[in-house]
């Protein structure tokens, strides 16, 4: 009966008369957040190299190696909060779960959607990535799906919009 | 839409409105004039006049002119106000998005019987609807009208009579007001104003400036809070919770029962000995300048402060239902919240989620299941290890939540399931009605319980 198990290995049988399957956002995130750390990473590297390089060429390596090790652990760390991310359409509620330190998973019914958002920043575009956001009468509603193909995001948005105005419940 | 009732005729606002406006800005204006007279000379008050006349004119003008231009009608099941003289406004307000109907009378209109009319839709507050100012009868008959088409009776039903439930002696308003930690600040301060005057004279001179300061300060918020909150008294109809409340400018209320989107009674720690509580309903719609700071919903107070019975006699009379069985969280929650352990609990039935919360203040929050927004589940790395969840059951509004503290992690999975299942079902057996042909066809509101239904 459980919705989703507390150590996280929700599947699709996780869910009694589940009206689809788990789905994750597309493997292009990770490489997206993979750049955008080894990037970063890069960056950080070079300048500590370059400030600690200029006492001495010892201090300069070192900073640029601890700064690449720094980098690799938040890697770790990305790959595991990309992994978290998974969304399920039901026949009735939207379900997201995400969060590796925080496990957070929301349950949005489709009669209380105010409005879907989908957003793509000039890097997910470039990615041919985007963001979708539901939104409810209620602020702390935070379901959000990152990193979704453009396609899917579109097909999502239009099935959430559709329900969401048949099922459409006033305050 | 087919077949609306008849539009009634276009109809003004009370000619002694620009007044009433004008009488805002004027009335200080005149004070301020007449405190700086006696102290100046005669050559340095002659340039002041005109341009103080000048303005009070412009004001008057402007009110007039505004006055002019704005009127209303009742078209059908909607009540349409226009305004505006360059920007023309047309507002139409459907009844059935009705969230709360307010008569309020600023001191002077209250001394010329006039009355402001102020309508609540959810949305933002330029969704609002004001009349100010009609012929105090008029508003009262006009409030009557919108909240029988709201409940989809026709217009011309009388208003139902109001059973009162409590009011608020000024004497436990006052005590309530001087019972905040604001007053314990202060307290502290005149502790340190002694402290430092044995030590030191200058110290003592420069704190207590700043206790004077603060004790003005805290003089103001206590006089608003007492002068917005006199004369409380709160009773039940059956077109809504009815509030009359005010010591110069009075405010009647009525907030149909089925906009609440969520319940809350707080006990602040101080209020405690005398086992007085407050209790909040939330509404959809944003704050007006009169109310709460939060954006999303509004925060009524329904009993400013009162005992528990009250309290509870409103609370079931909004709620409609018995409190749902609660139970604590497990033993070992103790460890992730020792400081608010004592008072964690929670449950829920097929109507309504409770919870209780808080570590020194005690707040309760009744979510009706037909109101949830949505679900969440939360374990953080310390929950984990301890084999804990949270789970959130939202309302409409930026924190308005009923919060499952700590429960053990299978009982939260199961919780989040059940939640939404019956949410689900709730909101099925109790729709809401947003279009017109459901408001007027429906069975009729869910009404409040009698008031005499004494447990």
């Amino acid at each position: 009966m459980a919705l989703v198990t507390t150590t996280g290995s929700g599947g699709p049988d996780a869910v009694p008369g589940a009206g689809g399957q788990w789905r994750s956002p597309s493997p292009r995130l990770w490489v997206m957040r993979r750049a955008e750390v080894v990037v970063a990473c890069a960056v950080v590297a070079g300048a500590v190299g370059g400030a600690a390089g200029s006492a001495s060429a010892a201090a300069g390596f070192g900073g640029a190696a601890g700064a690449v090790v720094l980098g690799a652990a938040v890697l770790v760390f990305v790959r595991n909060r990309f992994r978290s991310w998974r969304y399920l359409e039901r026949d009735e509620d939207l379900i997201v779960a995400r969060g590796v330190m925080f496990r957070r998973l929301s349950v949005v019914p489709y009669g209380r959607m105010q409005f879907v958002d989908v957003t793509a920043g000039p890097l997910e575009r470039g990615f041919g990535l985007a963001t979708v956001k539901l939104h409810t009468a209620a602020a702390a509603t935070d379901a959000r799906i990152p990193g979704l193909e453009r396609q899917e995001a579109d097909r999502l948005r239009n099935r959430l919009s559709a329900l969401g105005e048949a099922k459409a419940q006033g305050l | 839409m087919t077949g609306p009732p008849p539009a009634t005729p276009w109809q003004r606002l009370h000619p002694l409105t620009p007044v009433v406006r004008a009488g805002r800005v004027v009335l200080p204006l005149l004070v301020v004039l007449a405190a700086s007279a006696p102290g100046q000379q005669g050559s340095s008050r002659s340039p002041v006049l005109p341009y103080d006349l000048g303005l009070i004119a412009l004001v008057v003008v402007l009110g007039v002119v505004q006055w002019l231009v704005t009127r209303w009608r009742i078209e059908g099941t909607t009540l349409r106000i226009e305004s505006g003289l360059l920007r023309r406004d047309s507002r139409q307000l459907p009844v059935a998005r009705i969230q709360a109907v307010d008569v309020i009378q600023p001191f002077l209109a209250r001394v010329l019987g006039l009355a402001e009319l102020r309508i609540r839709l959810a949305g933002s507050s330029s969704a609002n609807g004001r009349l100010a100012f009609l012929a105090e009868p008029v508003a009262q008959e006009l409030r009557a009208r919108l909240l029988a088409a709201h409940h989809g009776l026709d217009m011309a039903t009388p208003e139902p009579p109001e059973h009162p439930v409590a009011s608020v002696p000024t004497a436990r308003l006052v005590g309530s007001v001087v019972l905040s930690s604001a007053t314990l600040v202060s307290v502290a301060l005149v502790v340190a104003v002694a402290v430092s005057a044995s030590v030191s004279r200058a110290a003592a001179v420069a704190l207590g400036g700043t206790l004077v300061a603060y004790l003005f300060g805290l003089g103001r918020v206590v006089w608003r809070r007492v002068a917005e909150q006199y004369g409380f008294s709160v009773g039940q109809a059956p077109d809504g919770i009815r509030i009359h409340r005010g010591l110069l400018g009075r405010v009647a209320e009525t907030i149909p029962v089925r906009r609440v989107q969520a319940v809350r009674l707080v006990e602040p720690l101080l209020w405690r000995p005398f086992g007085w509580c407050r209790l909040e309903v939330e509404l959809a719609g944003s704050a007006g300048r009169d109310q709460g700071t939060r954006s999303g919903t509004v925060t009524r107070a329904l009993l400013p402060v009162g005992h528990a019975a009250e309290a509870g006699l409103l609370a079931r009379g909004v709620l409609g239902s018995k409190d749902p069985p609660l139970a604590p969280p497990p033993p070992r929650a103790r460890l992730k919240a020792p400081l608010s352990y004592h008072f964690l609990a929670a449950g829920h039935d097929e109507d309504l989620a409770v919870a209780v919360t808080g570590r020194v203040r005690k707040v309760t929050c009744w979510v009706p299941l037909d109101k949830v927004q949505s679900v969440r589940r939360v374990q953080g790395p310390l929950q984990r290890r301890l084999g804990l969840s949270t789970v959130h059951v939202d309302a409409a509004g930026r924190g308005v939540r009923a919060q499952f503290r700590d429960r053990a992690a299978p009982e939260a999975d199961r919780l989040v399931e059940d939640l939404a299942q019956q949410a689900r079902r709730a909101r099925r057996a109790r729709p809401e009605a947003l279009d017109f042909g459901a408001s007027s066809a429906g069975p009729g509101p869910p009404l409040p319980r009698a008031v005499d239904r004494e447990d």
